[in-house]
């Protein structure tokens, strides 16, 4: 199906760089879509209360403000949210995700209105079928609304930046002995072999000490095979020190 | 060549930092407008951290620097690549001067086509109730619009109460809301390849060709006049404006005489779509308001050639204001647009 083959958008800077848009899918964004509602019955239950002591005053006036206020809340809670939280309404928020221009430029306010408008013929002829069934049926994942808009519903990825402790930097590291064959080490291990015993490395911890045994073992084996280092400096190491100590070649500072 | 991250982070973070900080003063305030040496400085950051990214993803593979640097960049090349009309106010003045009437006029070929599908209705209601006037409940399936009418303008003229005392503000709402919600979904029907669009803008001929037939032929047409001008004169624009905007999106998403890609017809149409329906908004509030406090009395209490001189009042000044506002504006120089008829 379209929407399962793509779930990421990459978008090419004329900088030459991409970025990536992991796209929302359907039941992530009917779940929002249901927390957005529960959040419009509550701000309507808010209205009410004015509108009680309204009543009091002039009943006529109390149920043209209630009126008005469904109107304009169910209409505009979604633009409004949108425009001014940058993309996201509370259920959006929860749940992480965030509505974006699909060329990456920043959203305009005709966008949100549009995407938000179409939402009458979206969900027809109930429960937004019909805009589900675009969605699923389109390749970036978009239903009416955000076609007309063009705009995107993303997941926000947990940004953080890489925690290195777990490399060791500060430990003593025989293999910083023999510069040129970490050198050589730098120059033939590919980024996605590092990345591996990084991962092995940082998630050690969660795995069965069986497959622990045997995963650093191969790796230490492959390690081994690209470059050879003397005896002297990987006696007594076990194959998960042989990792680190790798590791701690391709990451950590250089003296 | 794998790149020394730590060595990496720590040359690299102050720029990265300084870039978050200064994207989020741009995101804080839309109106924010920064200096030349800013603009510079936003653009050197930009550059760098795309490097940094072009390295990473190169020379390392490690995920979470990949997709923060990724996150880092997507936000800054929406503000380096975005036009200026991103980040220009909006101003109410100026929008009902000049924006919302230039967009009408963009789009006329769009407004006489609702005009014409609104027309076909209307003569056919009018026709089918003049041939068949026991096809009233059919063509007129409201209970308030089943009851002759002499008997109503007796009814009404008669009554020496006021039937809407106190609920005048309710019922205005209640227009309001309900012409509102009809006139989105005349709009938003625009994206069924104007086939709901249609659907409305025919629909709302026929009820109102009916109701005019049927009073007419009681001989309630000074009447009719007095009911259905003063809020009419502006509604009934209001929905042929919605069904203007419904079709300017119907036309976009089916591209007849446009030879740009889907995406780009549909993204140049959303501000003008949006544009009128905000027009068809304000013009309902107006009509509600004056069908509930004024379009609801007849004689003796309000003349009919008041009400009549009133809604004719509306009518020449609504053509006038959407004919001629915002005309001495030179159009925007260097846009090419195809779509404007």
């Amino acid at each position: 199906m379209p929407g399962q083959a793509l779930s990421t958008l990459r978008l090419r800077t004329p900088e030459g760089v991409e970025f990536a848009f992991e796209l929302a899918g359907p039941v992530t964004r009917f779940l929002a879509w249901v927390l957005d509602l529960a959040v419009i019955v509550v701000i309507l239950n808010a209205v009410l209360i004015p509108s009680r002591l309204l009543t009091v005053l002039s009943p006529g006036m109390a149920l043209a403000l209630n009126i008005l206020a469904f109107l304009t809340i169910s209409v505009g809670y979604g633009m409004l949210c949108e425009w001014r939280f940058s993309g996201q309404t509370l259920g959006k928020r929860l749940l992480r995700l965030r509505v974006v221009d699909e060329q990456g430029l920043p959203l305009r306010f005709p966008q949100l209105a549009m995407r938000n408008l179409l939402r009458v013929v979206d969900a027809l002829p109930l429960l937004y079928l019909l805009g589900g069934i675009c969605l699923v049926l389109s390749p970036r994942l978009q239903r009416l609304g955000d076609l007309a808009a063009g705009t995107l519903v993303v997941r926000l990825p947990r940004v953080t930046e890489p925690d290195l402790a777990e490399v060791g930097a500060g430990k003593y590291n025989s293999f910083r002995e023999h510069a040129h064959l970490a050198a050589r080490l730098r120059q033939t291990v590919t980024p996605a072999e590092a990345d591996i015993a990084l991962q092995a490395l940082l998630r050690r911890n969660a795995l069965e000490p069986a497959a622990r045994v045997v995963l650093f073992k191969a790796l230490a084996d492959h390690f081994r095979g690209l470059v050879a280092f003397p005896q002297g400096a990987t006696d007594g190491l076990s194959d998960e020190q042989y990792v680190r100590n790798v590791v701690g070649l391709l990451y950590a500072a250089r003296r | 060549m794998i790149v020394d991250l730590q060595r990496f982070i720590a040359e690299e973070r102050p720029c990265w930092q300084e870039l978050e900080a200064l994207l989020a003063r741009l995101d804080a305030d839309l109106a924010c407008r920064l200096s030349l040496t800013e603009v510079r400085r936003l653009h050197y950051l930009y550059q760098r951290t795309s490097a940094d990214l072009a390295r990473v993803a190169t020379f390392s593979a490690e995920p979470e620097m990949r997709r923060y640097l990724e996150a880092l960049v997507g936000r800054t090349y929406g503000h380096v690549h975005a036009g200026a009309e991103s980040r220009s106010g909006f101003r109410l003045s100026l929008w009902l001067t000049r924006t919302f009437p230039v967009t009408f006029r963009r789009h006329m070929r769009a407004f006489l086509v609702s005009l014409a599908i609104t027309m076909a209705g209307v003569l056919f209601g009018g026709g089918a109730l003049a041939l068949d006037p026991s096809a009233k409940p059919v063509l007129m399936p409201f209970p308030h619009l089943q009851s002759d009418p002499r008997e109503r303008v007796a009814r009404e003229e008669q009554d020496s109460e006021d039937r809407l005392a106190g609920v005048q503000t309710t019922f205005a709402a209640q227009l309001m809301a309900n012409n509102i919600r009809v006139s989105i979904f005349a709009m938003a029907a625009g994206m069924t390849c104007g086939i709901g669009t249609v659907a409305v803008l025919f629909g709302n001929g026929v009820l109102l060709g009916a109701v005019c037939a049927d009073y007419v032929q009681a001989g309630e047409t000074a009447f009719l006049a007095g009911w259905l001008l003063p809020h009419g004169a502006v509604e009934i624009p209001a929905i042929l404006l919605a069904g203007q905007a419904g079709l300017v999106l119907a036309r976009a998403l089916l591209g007849w005489g446009d030879r740009r890609r889907l995406r780009q017809r549909l993204r140049h149409s959303a501000s003008d779509v949006v544009t009128l329906t905000g027009g068809v908004v304000l013009m309902l509030i107006w009509a509600g308001t004056v069908e509930a406090f004024l379009s609801q009395y007849h004689e003796p209490v309000v003349p009919y050639w008041a009400k009549v001189l009133l809604g004719v009042a509306e009518l020449v000044a609504l053509a006038f204001y959407l004919a001629r506002a915002g005309a001495a504006v030179t159009p925007v120089s260097g846009r090419s647009d195809p779509t404007s008829e």
